[in-house]
């Protein structure tokens, strides 16, 4: 038996698992969902054929989206996840007492259903009693919310596919606009390292820069991401995310981690050189215009 | 409509058993398939390519059908309820021109609305024909022309009882609809053809919620543009007849201007848009009814935005309305819709229909899905935040009254002069001014300039309208009658 599962991270180049046997496949209104049983990413689920998340990868790519602002903002008590219907991210943020609140706005039930059925350990964050699951479409939800939340974690999927709009102009602005004066936005900024996927982060990039006092991009490994090199964006009111990094905090609170340490959130923002031009490039750009 | 004979999809299977029998060609076009353009097939791809073929007898040919072109025709006519149908391959463009060269000649009068699209101008240029403008009733906060009354008709009728045709746009651009089958009666009553612009009007014939269509409510001709509700290609459009025309006459005006090499792209693609549309076509408008109408909801409770429906309906100038169109009034949060329409494609990736003076048209079609009219909401409202100024210092769009001096033929073809914009008051207009979209003309050739037209073609483009039409496309001189 020899069945892969092949995803194409650029015309040119392929990325292939080995599969052992599909667990499932059904289509929604917004995707066409699959989960595959692999030998060396464990259990990973694939929408319109483009990997998600893995069994093996996916603790880098929910801490890394929670901790990194949770370090830096010293009283979260509202976060809003826009998509995370997996549960990953309600997961790391249930480790943190002081939250109060976890909107996760997730617009196809489909998703969920087939996390809860196979991710339990990802799912079990949607148990928390904080949390409140919103079937609803993120921009739809944003509409005229104001002033509400402390953190917004955009944790949906594709920037291209059927979450284009979480990646937009108007959406950054609806985010601004719902979060507090000191509020942050942490973001899912693309793989910079491919041709095609370079003009994306660009524009990202331009986005958050625009609408946001503060916005900067960290970086971390993640092996099923194009080039397995992923950048998130950092974007905020008030709060700079090295100068109001609380590491000694952080520590603290004593969170079992696999990835993130207080370590790496200083060395998860010093950029390689290609990436920080391309960013300055844009930030270059927009200066020029104002 | 026979639904099981709707199935079939004649050119489309013509074409496909075409392509496998592998033909050699030694017949135009001369890219072979594509072999000759490598750059052509890399961009369109292998299959569309392979399909650019020439009129052939397994295909029949589009200038006298008498196979499978004939027989789609066949099939679209009783798709749409008419007695005959026409694939047309030169946009509706032709085929409103056909409508009119079929029922005008030089010097013959024809009724119709100013509020037309430039191509029935264009016609009366070609064929000689007096317009004999129904001044439609403008709605003073929306800025925009309202449809044809049947009073006012009946009183154009009364004084011209030789016109010869009557045209009606149904809907308007923005979605209005006259009371086209009032229209019918007193133009049959009178002996006068009822021609209608149904280039906005394609989906009316398959959703029965939506207003009547053109030939349902008993209209000679129809002009539909299949490639914007229909989903066929950009240029591909249908002519539609009812039998109290004489077909064989309108088939020679036809192809008095039409091409001896349709595209069998284009017609393939009105082929299986008709079987689409006789299949599928209720439940895919009954959605995008429903998306027009979700988007206009969320529109005005964002608050500064005019979404308006059914709402304008009057029984009169507004008779009916098509929900199916989104169109926006902006000017209450001091922008323009053509500053809208800018904003949003420039800064927020969103293109839509057309921005005038004072509203915005985007199109929802069959192709749309819920996510994408999230985001066109979302950019309005943060448009709205961002960009919102004092309504004070914006004109209100007018409709102004056209005065005829000359046909459109005479004027077009008078010797003329340009003269500096500003000084074009009380001279007689020998070229088309137009905001480009919708197209509607704000000046048509014979027709007399006002100081009042002049500041509004110059406000329009100092707001970013496209102006097309002068000879002189910097708008510092018009193209004047010589005196």
């Amino acid at each position: 038996m020899n069945f892969w599962f092949t995803e194409m991270h650029t015309d040119n180049v392929k990325f292939s698992i080995r599969v052992d046997n599909q667990l499932f496949t059904g289509s929604s209104d917004f995707q066409r969902i699959d989960v595959f049983e692999s030998s060396e990413f464990g259990r990973f689920l694939t929408s319109d054929g483009t990997v998600i998340f893995s069994e093996q990868d996916e603790f880098i790519y929910d801490e890394m989206i929670v901790h990194v602002p949770m370090a830096v903002h010293p009283k979260v008590k509202n976060v809003l996840v826009i998509g995370g219907g997996d549960g990953g991210v309600a997961r790391e943020l249930s480790y943190y007492d002081e939250i109060e609140r976890i909107d996760v706005v997730e617009p196809d039930e489909l998703f969920v259903d087939v996390c809860r059925r196979f991710f339990p350990d990802n799912a079990c964050g949607l148990d928390d009693k904080r949390v409140v699951l919103h079937f609803r479409d993120g921009l739809r939800f944003l509409r005229g919310k104001v002033d509400e939340y402390d953190l917004i974690i955009n944790d949906s999927t594709d920037p291209l596919g059927h979450t284009a709009g979480l990646f937009t102009k108007e959406f950054y602005g609806s985010c601004y606009r719902a979060l507090k004066e000191d509020g942050i936005m942490v973001y899912q900024h693309g793989s910079p390292f491919y041709d095609e996927d370079e003009e994306s982060c660009r524009t990202m990039h331009r986005k958050a820069f625009r609408s946001f006092p503060i916005s900067r991009v960290y970086q971390a490994h993640i092996p099923t991401c194009a080039a397995g090199y992923w950048l998130f964006g950092f974007a905020s009111k008030k709060y700079h995310p090295l100068y109001d990094f609380d590491a000694a905090r952080w520590n603290a609170r004593g969170i079992k981690t696999w990835y993130y340490t207080s370590n790496l959130h200083t060395g998860a923002f010093m950029l390689p050189r290609y990436v920080e031009d391309l960013l300055e490039e844009e930030e270059g750009k927009l200066k020029k215009q104002r | 409509m026979d639904i099981d004979r709707q199935k079939d999809a004649p050119v489309y299977e013509a074409l496909l058993s075409f392509k496998r029998r592998r033909v050699v060609p030694f017949d135009v076009p001369g890219h072979k398939r594509g072999r000759g353009n490598p750059e052509l097939v890399n961009l369109l791809g292998e299959k569309c390519v392979s399909l650019d073929v020439n009129s052939m007898k397994p295909l029949d040919n589009l200038c006298h059908p008498v196979s499978v072109i004939y027989e789609a025709e066949k099939l679209a006519a009783d798709a749409f309820n008419a007695a005959y149908a026409y694939f047309m391959v030169g946009g509706t463009t032709s085929a409103v021109q056909s409508m009119v060269l079929s029922t005008c000649k030089a010097g013959d009068k024809i009724i119709l609305p100013r509020n037309v699209h430039r191509s029935v101008i264009n016609a009366l240029v070609l064929c000689g024909a007096i317009p004999v403008y129904v001044n439609p009733e403008v709605d003073d906060h929306l800025g925009i022309a309202l449809g044809m009354e049947v009073d006012k008709l009946r009183d154009t009728i009364r004084k011209n009882p030789d016109a010869k045709a009557i045209l009606v746009n149904n809907p308007t651009y923005y979605g209005i609809c006259s009371d086209i089958r009032s229209i019918v009666s007193l133009a049959h009553e009178a002996g006068m053809s009822v021609l209608a612009d149904e280039a906005h009007g394609t989906h009316l014939y398959f959703n029965e919620s939506l207003p009547v269509s053109a030939m349902e409510a008993g209209a000679d001709m129809a002009a539909v543009s299949m490639h914007k509700s229909g989903g066929s290609l950009t240029q591909s459009s249908l002519l539609l007849l009812s039998d109290r025309v004489n077909r064989g006459y309108v088939e020679q005006i036809i192809n008095l201007t039409q091409t001896t090499s349709a595209s069998y792209l284009l017609i393939s693609s009105l082929d299986i848009s008709r079987r689409n549309l006789a299949l599928r076509g209720r439940e895919s408008f009954e959605k995008v009814k429903q998306m027009a109408e979700y988007a206009r909801d969320e529109i005005n409770s964002i608050g500064g935005y005019y979404a308006y429906g059914k709402d304008l309906v009057n029984g009169g100038s507004v008779y009916d309305y098509d929900v199916t169109k989104l169109s926006v009034y902006t000017r209450d949060i001091g922008l323009t819709g053509i500053e809208v329409y800018d904003l949003l494609r420039d800064e927020y990736d969103i293109q839509i229909e057309f921005g005038d003076i004072g509203n915005i048209l985007a199109y929802i079609s069959i192709g749309d899905r819920i996510q994408d009219i999230e985001r066109l909401v979302g950019a309005l409202e943060d448009i709205k935040r961002l960009y919102k100024r004092p309504v004070s210092g914006l004109h209100n769009a007018e409709y102004i009254t056209p005065i005829v001096a000359a046909t459109p033929q005479a004027a077009f073809y008078a010797a003329k002069e340009l003269v500096p914009i500003r000084e074009c008051s009380g001279r007689i207009c020998g070229e088309f001014v137009m905001c480009y979209p919708p197209g509607i003309p704000i000046l048509s050739p014979g027709e007399k300039i006002t100081d009042e037209i002049i500041d509004y073609i110059l406000y329009s483009d100092e707001k970013g309208c496209s102006i097309q039409g002068p000879e002189d496309p910097t708008l510092e001189r018009l193209n004047v009658i010589k005196v």
